[in-house]
């Protein structure tokens, strides 16, 4: 037990770390709150000046926010949704006693180690290429017509690049849950008579259940920022169809040079994840007791 | 004894270095491929100036662009030289960032730049950077493919011409499609070619009151024909395909038309490169029937030099250098004329040996020579530029555009629907900037 000397020692030694951490968490929001309320645009020097809320207004009015705010969403839930069903599908597939486990597993969590602009140049040219790519050559062989992905499913398409850099993370987690159920609750069930499915939905899903809210959790956070594979891939287009809030806020700052505007749009953006998380851990929250 | 002395005077130099300090020079370049073989003959450079060494930044267009402006806009300093394209030129110019090129060696001979493109670098009778490529845009086609199938296209085609022939060309059994046209969004990617062909239809992009134009009936007429060729005659995923793509499908005889830049008959006449390096035609920027304006395409890759830079002088030198006549010859003597940048210098143009090596030279001379940048459209205009606004507001408008005229080549949207949103995020950019009041 401390006393309230050390106790007090202890903070005053952390106290310079704890204000290093909290300028560098200050000084950046405080001075993008700053430019928000500016206008500031990189190519018309001079112009500086205070303008209120103007740049909030013409960033919540923009022609491509409430699509943004929308595909943002639909991404990052359809990223979800297939990580999770997939990643217990095959956390199951691979527990299993197969031959050559071992390298199947490397196999398997490879594409998380793939840089994101890589994976998304692999898939544009050399899968979804309606000329040249694989799937148009499957297309053709069967005697299809090619699908042009990119511009005909472009936010699936999207989401199924993020998907499958994804997938392999909640396989991971997923599999090191189900290699910690208890073999002998699982044996005992079996010989009480219960069914592959009855065993899987009231004994392996409920004993994931930690892990599954792990995996939407920290993907969450991730896919919110995803935007690597939208600007190589679609950059944005066509239309508003891939625009997130992401890829909103680099166009106004690296395209438009909007410095103003992009602040703005960056605020926007912590307050509608700060959002999500709460409702997230709302919903989710419960299970992590 | 000896070792003492060597230690002194090894001492002596170290401190004497300073004295005739080396001077190094950053430079921001793109990594197109002329850029790529200057930085491979620097040498010639260092060699007659051993007290500067070069450093060199290359990065694709966008990246370039970026990184050029935040640090020129903010007087971050990092550059020496930076490439940059005429759009950015006189913008720059004006808000002094960048030093005139008042110093240049007196056998620079700078009457001999092509005047359309001295005159699109020049503010104020002083010239603000050094053209190191230029083009135009102009149709590359098929000569076997349109004898194939009984098509004519004459030097200056209208567009009726054009896609009479795409439509003749097309064979999408065989994986041959008829016409190739820039369809990937983005102000300097499917703006350009679009604004080059609204203008050789009449339209533009503001009125004299700077109220955008899409509402009028030139743009519909424009996009309803882009749109319907690309989809009718064009290659699958057109909407994602820039130049880089065009020219591979090109090469690849997997084009009957395309219509793009003039730099782009360097490579698709280049038997290494290109399968079809035989039988490729060229003709002028088409215009439409009644319309006698062919399109207007000048587009430049510069050195400028920043007026943040302390090495003013180093800099001149280089820039000097680069884009000099002796350069011409250097990379003609290594490579071969064909390689020689093209689209800045008369001299080029009238040099018989260029002339037998690429084939192109005259339809690239004749189409830079026509351009009329200062009157883009057959309409008064309140703007200067060709295929481009020059405008600091455009990048913004015009890749946003570029989005939804992708979307009406995708399928995803309809004309009507991409004009109208077109016209409303135009005049809103342009409220918000203060254009219109």
């Amino acid at each position: 037990m401390a006393t309230t000397h050390q106790r007090s020692l202890a903070r005053f030694m952390m106290a310079p770390s704890v204000g290093m951490l909290l300028l560098w968490m200050i000084v950046p929001l405080g001075m993008t709150l700053w430019f928000s309320f500016q206008n500031y645009n990189l190519l018309m020097p001079g112009m500086q000046k205070f303008i209120g809320l103007s740049n909030y207004k013409y960033f919540l009015s923009d022609p491509g926010f409430w699509t943004s705010l929308i595909n943002t969403l639909e991404m990052v839930a359809g990223v979800l949704a297939v990580s999770v069903v997939g990643g217990i599908i095959f956390a199951l597939l691979i527990d299993q006693p197969i031959f050559g486990q071992g390298y199947v597993r490397i196999l398997m969590i490879a594409p998380f180690f793939i840089m994101p602009t890589v994976s998304a140049l692999v898939w544009k040219n050399m899968f979804m290429n309606p000329v040249n790519g694989l799937f148009a050559q499957i297309s053709h062989a069967l005697g299809l017509q090619p699908i042009d992905w990119l511009a005909q499913h472009p936010l699936l398409s999207v989401t199924l690049i993020v998907s499958w850099q994804w997938l392999p993370f909640a396989t991971l987690i997923l599999l090191t849950s189900l290699q910690s159920l208890d073999r002998e609750q699982a044996e005992a069930a079996e010989m009480d008579g219960a069914s592959a499915l009855a065993r899987f939905r009231y004994l392996t899903l409920p004993h994931m259940g930690r892990a599954i809210t792990v995996v939407i959790l920290i993907e969450t956070i991730f896919l919110l920022s995803v935007f690597a594979e939208i600007l190589v891939t679609t950059n944005g287009g066509p239309g508003y169809q891939t625009t997130t809030l992401t890829y909103l806020v680099y166009s106004q700052a690296l395209l438009q040079f909007d410095v103003g505007g992009a602040s703005a749009g960056g605020i926007v953006a912590v307050v509608l994840a700060n959002i999500v998380a709460i409702f997230l851990m709302r919903m989710i929250g419960k299970t992590l007791d | 004894m000896n070792l003492r002395v060597l230690l002194g005077a090894s001492v002596i130099c170290a401190l004497s270095v300073p004295a005739f300090a080396e001077t190094t020079l950053t430079i921001a370049t793109v990594n197109n491929g002329d850029m790529i073989r200057m930085q491979k003959l620097t040498s010639d450079f260092t060699a007659k100036h051993p007290d500067i060494k070069l450093n060199w930044v290359t990065l694709e267009e966008n990246i370039l662009r970026q990184r050029v402006t935040t640090d020129i806009a903010t007087k971050g300093g990092q550059y020496d030289v930076v490439t940059i394209g005429n759009y950015e030129v006189p913008i720059w110019a004006k808000q002094n960032w960048l030093l005139p090129l008042d110093n240049m060696p007196a056998d620079y001979d700078a009457k001999d730049i092509l005047p359309a493109v001295s005159k699109a670098l020049t503010v104020n009778n002083k010239l603000y950077a050094a053209p190191f490529y230029g083009e135009s845009a102009m149709v590359m086609y098929r000569t076997d493919l349109a004898k194939k199938a009984g098509v004519n296209i004459p030097e200056q085609p209208t567009w009726t011409q054009i896609f009479t022939a795409a439509k003749a060309m097309t064979d999408k059994s065989n994986g041959v499609y008829g016409i190739c046209l820039r369809g990937k969004a983005g102000w300097g990617e499917n703006i350009a070619f679009l604004t080059a062909m609204a203008n050789s239809y009449g339209a533009a992009w503001f009125d004299m009151n700077w109220k955008p134009e899409f509402d009028k009936p030139e743009w519909k007429a424009a996009l309803t024909d882009y749109v319907s060729a690309l989809t009718k005659y064009g290659p699958p995923g057109a909407s994602s395909n820039g130049f880089n793509e065009n020219l591979a499908l090109f090469q690849q005889g997997k084009c009957g038309i395309w219509i793009d830049s003039t730099v782009g008959a360097g490579f698709v006449t280049d038997p290494k490169e290109s399968k079809v390096a035989d039988n490729v035609g060229f003709a002028q920027f088409p215009n439409k029937e009644g319309v006698n304006n062919h399109g207007n395409w000048l587009w430049s890759w510069n050195l400028a030099i920043p007026a943040s830079t302390k090495k003013a002088k180093a800099a001149t030198e280089f820039v000097a250098w680069a884009t000099s006549k002796e350069y011409t010859d250097l990379v003609a003597k290594q490579q071969g004329w064909r390689a020689a940048p093209p689209g800045t210098r008369t001299s080029l143009y009238n040099n018989a040996n260029y002339q037998k090596a690429a084939p192109f030279a005259k339809l690239t001379l004749q189409s830079i020579d026509a351009v009329t940048p200062d009157q883009p459209s057959v309409q008064k205009t309140p703007y200067t530029g060709s295929q481009f606004v020059s405008i600091p507001e455009f990048q913004a408008i015009g890749t946003a555009v570029g989005q939804q005229f992708s979307a009406a080549v995708a399928g995803q949207l309809k004309l009507d629907q991409v004009l109208q949103s077109a016209q409303s995020l135009t005049t809103r950019e342009m409220t918000k900037a203060g254009y219109i009041k």
